[in-house]
Parts: C-alpha cells; structure tokens; sequence
C-alpha cells in the first residue's frame, strides 16, 4: 500500500498483499470468522425492515412476508445460518479462553466454562423457540 | 485525532463485545425462526397476531437489543476487516462510517420500534 498514513506515522506496517488471507487455512478461517459479522448484520437488517412492513399495516407486512419465500432469500437466510452458527461457535469456544469463572479459591476449567456457553446457548434458543410458538 | 481513539478504544470495543454475545445467543434462533421456518411455512403466523406479538412492551426491549447491539459487533469487525484488506492510511475515516453505520441503524430501530 502507498496510502499516505499521516494518522500514526509513527507505527511500522509490514507491506503484505491485500490478499495474505488466503495463503494460510488459519488466516482464512480468521477472515470467516470476521466476515460472519456481515452477515448477521445484513439478516438484521432484513429483520428491522420486516418490523417497518408491520407498522405500515397487515397488507405490507405480507407483501414483505410472501418477498422473503423466493428461493433467492431462502439462499441467503441458509448461508447467514451457516456464518452465524460459526460465529456463535468460535466465541463460545474463545469464553473459555476469555472469562475466568472461580468458584470460591478454585478456577473452573475452561473446559467447563465453554461446555457451560454452550448449554446456555441452547436452552436460550429454545426458549425463545417455544415463546415464538405459545405467543404467535 | 489519536489521542482521541485511545480514548474511546474501549467504549466500542466494550459495544463489539456485548453485541457479539447477543448475535452468538439470540441470532440463529432468529434466523431459523424468521429466515426459514415462517418463510417456508414450518410455522404460519398471520400479520395480526405478529403485529400484537412485537407491540408487547417486553418484545420491543428484546428486539432493540437484538437487532441495534450486534450492529457495533458488525461496525468493530468490519472496520477491520477492511484495514486488513489494506486501508491503513484510512483508520479513522473508517472509524467514523462504521461506527456512525451503527449508530443510524440504532437510532432506525428505536425509530421502528416507536412506530409499531
């Protein structure tokens, strides 16, 4: 890069190719990992839009509902599922890493730790599930 | 402008890690239930039942936090990402429109919420 870096001159930057992502399998799953935040963004974005087709009436609201039932919106939720469930899995798996649980003296393993996320997470999706299910 | 970005550093990487826990929780379940399940008429909920579901002061709480935290979680990543790619020179340029995404999409979202 020539870009001019007049904010932190005094910082070194290595000169890498804007493509150095791709010459490793871990700096790849690195960039997954960070472009999954894309896609979560973009559902929710579809998601905020589906609640402004509610405020203006049951008529927009199931235009917008029958939009979404084309198989290229079909692609795109299934894609985003596969991202955010990569998303959800690394950063269950970095807690360990990440928050140290004591429980008085002793730390609990990280092990136990991410086992633990991981419950959570489930019993947090079911119920949202099953409170979807008796309130819809 | 550096000694700035020292400063609010953690404020937002504070914001990138609440909203990542919430998209790691609450955003498959969402997507299953609204991406695919209604959509592919797993589960038919009609417009009024809906519409009197998200009206409910609780879900509205619920669905700002869902929809306006994982933003700045986007926002952090993005601004990265993209200085990976090789924007060095643009750090706070990118700073500004990631994080000022973020903050319009959270300012929508009330703005949305309040009009349901």
């Amino acid at each position: 890069m020539s870009a001019p870096r007049s904010e932190r001159a005094g910082l070194y930057y290595p000169k890498l190719p804007n493509t150095w992502w791709l010459k490793n399998p871990r700096y790849f799953r690195f960039m997954i990992r960070e472009v999954t935040s894309v896609f979560i963004a973009i559902f929710l974005v579809v998601l905020l839009v589906e609640l402004y087709q509610l405020s203006r009436g049951p008529d927009a609201y199931a235009a917008f509902a029958d939009r979404l039932r084309s198989p290229g919106w079909i692609l795109f939720h299934l894609v985003a599922l596969a991202f955010a469930l990569y998303h959800s899995v690394t950063w269950f798996n970095l807690t360990g890493v990440v928050q140290v649980v004591r429980v008085g003296e002793r730390q609990v393993p990280p092990a136990l730790v991410v086992a633990g996320a991981f419950a959570a997470w489930g019993a947090v999706s079911l119920a949202i599930l099953l409170l979807f299910l008796m309130r819809a | 402008m550096t000694s700035h970005n020292k400063t609010t550093e953690p404020f937002w990487w504070g914001l990138f890690s609440v909203g990542g826990v919430v998209a790691a929780f609450l955003v498959p379940i969402h997507l299953i239930l609204n991406g695919l399940a209604i959509p592919l008429g797993w589960i038919s909920v009609s417009p009024a039942s809906m519409a009197a579901l998200v009206r409910h002061p609780l879900v509205k709480i619920y669905l700002f936090v869902l929809i306006a935290l994982p933003l700045y979680h986007w926002a952090h990543r993005f601004r990265f990402i993209l200085e990976d790619l090789g924007l060095h020179g643009m750090r706070t340029p990118l700073a500004i429109l990631c994080y000022g995404a973020a903050i319009v999409g959270t300012v929508l979202t009330i703005w949305v919420l309040l009009s349901l």
